[in-house]
């Protein structure tokens, strides 16, 4: 398991972008207080997903709206043609942890793991 | 009625685009996307991002990915449409038109779909435009010969500071080519942005020490076959190895010429809120369509990635006679320079009024609201996706707080 952040770093209805990992995850946090983990990246084009629109637990990427399912990873609106890699994630103590997935990620073209995440160069 | 065979003439983002929502609608009659590049469908906007610093490839850019299929499509690719003959039908009568191709070939359809996009507009030859070392930049193919001549240390001069060419000049910066840009106008995106947020915007070349020179017109490219500087009205005169023009684009509609189908006073297709023109059978969207926008009551023409892919679902919807499927509120752009991504979105019409909600301009990190009384109509964010996205949602909502 990895530390990803304390579940008081994310604000309910949002997400979080965590660089520890490698690529970055986003750990999203429902009204509902569910929490999901996904590769932060869009796999459409580079963007971060924790910059996107969270709703219900689907997150809408914030450059070409696509729609991810957070439950699955699976594309629910284009874009985007790759789903996104989810995490297992679990809430103890206040503090968030993901089993990281150990499938290839889903990146874009040009954007390499290290890097993956948001900021146009 | 369903047609039986729908041709769709331009084989990039909205034409792809439409092939696919028609499919997607359960369109299974035939279907011919006929496209004069030599290329399958592409993406246009990593042209000055990306794939001009070298890091994407061409097939990076492919529209149409391993899994997809071809539509069930016939794609003529390297093919140009040349006429469009409207045959008009009569009552009960489906309309037939043809299609003619520049190889001779006359495709006969029951729904055209004019995608065809635009075109650059070109510096004329009489002030140098055709010399050695000058180029524009809409396809892949003038990315390819731009992106050879981008060489660390050599000089460029972007004529031109409206995106595209800013992006170019982002771009080349960073790749350590010496830029400078010239715009004709006293402030660059001031017909997008307005001239207090253009001018902040354009600051970013300046924050990054490539000059930018303001309202003074290019006299003339300098240069006997090579091109070698710039001279502008003033007298001031560029040093360059390789110009850009990015001086806008113009709707690839000349071969509608005498057509029948009306075009706008700019060129573009005119059509009704979801892509029909006035001539029954014959859509148009993306770049070379101006649609009528009910909020600004007039065509108008929007040269965004965004409705170029999402439009084609309300022509699917159209061309098969089927409920009409709705079309994005607000018209949405980002541009992506020196690392700061900008998203605009709403519209400009006059009379706004600005407010900055988060950041500053001169910071380069703002969030601009525009309101028509308590109505915020359009907001452009500089590096805040997250705001951003949220103001977009609520354009044209009416706020009790403001
Ligand atoms: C360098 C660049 C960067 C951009 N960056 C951004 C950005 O960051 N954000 C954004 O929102 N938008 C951006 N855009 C705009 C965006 O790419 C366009 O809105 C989009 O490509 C429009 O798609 P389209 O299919 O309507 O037209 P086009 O992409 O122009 O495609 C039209 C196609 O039809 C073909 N054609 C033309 N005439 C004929 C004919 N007679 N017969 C057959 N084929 C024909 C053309 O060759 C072309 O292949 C950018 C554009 C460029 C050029």
């Amino acid at each position: 398991m990895h530390h990803l952040c304390a579940l008081d770093d994310v604000v309910p209805g949002e997400g979080l972008r965590v660089t520890t990992t490698s690529p970055p995850v986003a750990v999203f946090r429902t009204e509902d207080d569910d929490v999901y983990v996904v590769d932060d990246t869009c796999t459409h084009q580079d963007a971060s997903l924790a910059d996107g629109y969270l709703e219900g637990c689907w997150v809408e990427c914030p450059l070409h709206e696509s729609r991810f399912d957070l439950r699955t990873g699976a594309v629910d609106q284009p874009p985007a043609k790759k789903p996104v890699r989810t995490h297992a994630a679990k809430v103890v103590d206040g503090q968030v942890w993901a089993e990281l997935s150990t499938d290839a990620p889903n990146l874009p073209p040009g954007v390499a793991a290290g890097v993956a995440g948001g900021a146009p160069s | 009625m369903s047609p039986r065979h729908v041709v769709v003439v331009g084989a990039s983002l909205a034409g792809h685009a439409t092939a696919r929502a028609l499919r997607d609608a359960g369109y299974d009659g035939a279907l011919t996307v006929v496209g004069d590049e030599q290329h399958r469908p592409y993406d246009r906007p990593p042209l000055s991002k990306g794939f001009l610093d070298g890091s994407l490839s061409p097939e990076d850019l492919a529209l149409e990915d391993a899994d997809d299929t071809d539509l069930a499509a016939t794609w003529l690719v390297g093919r140009r449409a040349v006429g469009l003959d409207v045959g008009l039908g009569a009552a009960g009568v489906e309309p037939t038109h043809c299609v003619t191709l520049d190889d001779g070939t006359v495709l006969v359809a029951d729904a055209v779909v004019l995608a065809t996009g635009a075109r650059a507009r070109r510096l004329p030859a009489h002030l140098g435009g055709d010399l050695a070392g000058v180029h524009v930049l809409r396809t892949l193919d003038d990315a390819l010969a731009l992106r050879t001549e981008l060489v660390a240390g050599s000089r460029l001069v972007l004529v031109g500071a409206g995106f595209v060419g800013a992006e170019i000049a982002a771009t080349a910066h960073k790749l350590g080519v010496e830029v400078s840009l010239v715009e004709a106008s006293t402030t660059p995106l001031a017909g997008p942005l307005g001239e207090e947020v253009g001018a902040a915007v354009a600051g970013l070349h300046t924050a990054h020490g490539v000059p930018l020179y303001c309202g003074v017109p290019v006299a003339r490219l300098t240069g006997t076959t090579q091109v070698d500087g710039v001279l502008l009205d003033d007298g001031t005169h560029l040093p360059a190895d390789v110009v850009v023009a990015g001086i806008g684009s113009v709707p690839a509609t000349d071969w509608l010429a005498g057509s029948g189908v009306p075009l706008t006073d700019a060129g573009a297709v005119a059509t009704d809120a979801t892509g029909a023109t006035a001539v029954p059978g014959v859509w148009a969207v993306g770049d070379c369509s101006a649609w009528w926008d009910v909020e600004r009551a007039a065509h108008h023409r929007t040269e965004h990635w965004n409705d170029a892919l999402t439009r084609p679902r309300a022509v699917a919807a159209s061309v098969l006679g089927q409920a009409p499927a709705a079309v994005a509120a607000a018209p949405y752009f980002w541009s992506d320079q020196y690392g700061v991504r900008l998203q605009f979105a709403g519209r400009r019409t006059g009379g706004e009024v600005l407010t900055v909600e988060s950041g500053s301009l001169e910071g380069g990190d703002a969030l601009v609201v525009w309101w028509h009384g308590a109505t915020a109509v359009a907001v452009l964010g500089m590096g805040q996706p997250k705001l951003f996205n949220r103001w977009k949602r609520s354009l044209g909502v009416a706020s009790v707080a403001a």
